[in-house]
């Protein structure tokens, strides 16, 4: 059983159908890239997983479970966390309240990752765990919104965009963060508009385009698709 | 004397604290103005005398009666407000559909009481008086400010330390975010619903009590000082409604004493433009917000 299977999954916005019949799977202990240009779907996507956004059609199933009709709350405790674009943290609240709020969607699961492992995986959080969230660089608003996933106790991430507007030592730190936890043994779906950092970071991908999925397979094979790099790798 | 009013303010301005926690609280997390907190806070008058003169001891008939305003809230987010937000851009129809709330409400109490103002039974409270270095308080008003104080206080910890209290702060800060956190907003709504309309009840009996008359438009008068409150002391902040139910408790009280009678609302509106004025947030529109700010 995969840890989540998606099977011709449309939405639409109105008159807008921003997905078209995505299929898609992630198996367990896997982390899997999902990329694609600006209004691909690929948010969409993370959100219809986490019902935030509703399905015209189409399957989900999360841990052999079908999501649909949950609330997007249900969704989470369920142990499918999401780290929305943008990060979202909430900016009145102090770090440490952050993490605290994250630790609600672990419910009476077991924890998996402690508050001491999330600080030791981002140290800047523990340094700054007083600090209201809203205050902190963009980066650290990242890494404050993967720990406070963790806390919730997930067995599966999903990453939208974490690279979004960080410099590139702080992308780099994000993504050995993330390379980590999967060695560890977290389940991932990235989506990334930066194709060479999340092929170089997982093992298999998706390409996004308008809706459909327009290409798949290993990372490394796709990172060297002629039609791949001319669209997604370009200078 | 002026100590005397201004302890006299200090007393009403608490029950006005204890009124706009809930008005500023159901503010903060929905971003929605309830118009029907003020007959929240006349049926808690009301029930609890009812109650009373039923045989009720009088404990048990705010207990009775903060239970039921909680209920009476909770209906109100059901009926007025649960549908409205689902479709988003809720502010205006919340209000209008809270002020249909309100006029049923206020219709009813109408009804019930014969159009009558109603006293508390003599005794319900016992009337006692103490001098403390030249003041004269009374039992009830060491009583109110005591009950304030240690309610207050609950809330503020509640909300600050209790996963509770952080969940309906983190759904006023961003409500999508924290259902991706597993939050369960619908049970926060219900929850702080409950907790404005028991102590808006619980505001009710005590003033109630305090000017020995219950009406049934006794909510009018504090639903507009409740959003002086809330300007004042900053949209959905909570220590700024707490400190602006004081500062407008003893301004009352001084304007009251001191001035022309009928100047009151006037002045009261005043202090409103001129705190504006100086920081159009309010007191604590942007330094802090317990319940959680308005920005995102
Ligand atoms: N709430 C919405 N209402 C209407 N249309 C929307 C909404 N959200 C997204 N869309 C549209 O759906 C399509 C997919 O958007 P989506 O945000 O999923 O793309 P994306 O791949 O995440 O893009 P980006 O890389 O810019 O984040 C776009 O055409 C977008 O304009
Ligand atoms: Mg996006």
């Amino acid at each position: 059983m995969s840890k989540l299977s998606i099977n011709d999954l449309h939405v639409s916005y109105g008159g807008v159908h921003a997905l078209r019949g995505v299929s898609l799977r992630v198996e367990e202990g896997e982390m899997v890239a999902l990329i694609g240009s600006n209004g691909a779907g690929k948010s969409t996507l993370l959100n219809t997983l986490s019902n935030v956004v509703k399905r015209k059609s189409g399957d989900v199933s999360f841990e052999g479970r079908d999501t649909r009709g949950m609330s997007p709350y249900a969704v989470s405790r369920a142990g499918l966390l999401h780290v929305p674009e943008g990060r979202q943290v909430l900016s009145d609240m102090s770090v440490y309240e952050n993490l605290q709020v994250g630790m609600i969607a672990r419910g009476k699961r077991p924890t998996i990752y402690s508050l001491d492992y999330v600080y030791e995986l981002f140290p800047v959080l523990e340094e700054r765990r007083e600090q209201i969230a809203g205050t902190l660089s963009g980066g650290q608003q990242q890494m404050l919104a993967i720990g406070r996933a963790l806390m919730g106790g997930p067995h599966l991430l999903l990453l939208d965009e974490p690279s979004l507007g960080l410099s590139p030592i702080i992308t780099d730190q994000v993504f050995d963060a993330l390379k980590k936890l999967n060695a560890e043994g977290l389940t991932v779906l990235l989506v990334e508009q930066n194709a060479h950092r999340a092929f170089e970071a997982t093992s298999r991908a998706y390409v996004l385009d308008r809706g459909k999925i327009a290409f798949e397979g290993p990372s490394a094979e796709l990172a060297g698709n002629k039609a791949v790099i001319d669209s997604y790798l370009g200078a | 004397m002026l100590t005397q009013q201004i302890l006299n303010g200090l007393v009403s301005g608490s029950v006005y604290a204890l009124f706009s926690l809930g008005f500023t609280l159901i503010f903060g997390v929905q971003k929605l103005l309830n118009f029907a907190h003020g007959a929240t806070f006349m049926a808690g008058a009301f029930i609890a005398y009812y109650c009373t003169i039923n045989g009720l001891p009088f404990v048990m008939a705010i207990g009775f009666s903060m239970l039921a305003t909680g209920l009476i809230a909770i209906l109100i987010d059901l009926i007025a407000f649960r549908a409205l937000r689902k479709r988003g851009n809720a502010e205006f129809p919340a209000l209008v559909s809270s002020i249909g709330v309100d006029l049923i409400l206020v219709s009813i109490a109408q009804q019930v009481s014969n159009t009558q103002v109603l006293n508390f039974p003599f005794g319900t409270f016992p009337i006692q008086f103490y001098d403390v270095f030249g003041l004269r308080i009374s039992l009830l008003q060491i009583v109110i400010l005591g009950v304030v104080a240690v309610l207050v206080t609950a809330l503020i910890f509640y909300l600050k330390k209790t996963t509770f209290g952080r969940q309906v702060r983190a759904v006023a800060t961003n409500e999508r975010a924290a259902a991706l956190l597993g939050v369960n907003a619908q049970s926060v709504y219900l929850q702080t619903f409950f907790i404005a309309g028991a102590l808006a009840g619980l505001a009710g009996v005590l003033i109630g009590l305090l000017f020995n008359s219950i009406q049934f438009l006794m909510g009018e008068p504090y639903m507009l000082r409740a959003f002086v409150v809330v300007v004042i002391g900053g949209l959905g902040s909570v220590q700024g409604a707490i400190i602006a139910s004081l500062m407008l408790g003893v301004a009352q009280s001084l304007t009251v004493a001191y001035l022309p009678s009928g100047l009151t609302d006037a002045i009261i509106f005043g202090l409103l433009f001129l705190v504006l004025l100086v920081r159009p947030n309010g007191l604590f529109g942007d330094i802090n917000a317990v319940a959680g700010g308005t920005r995102q």
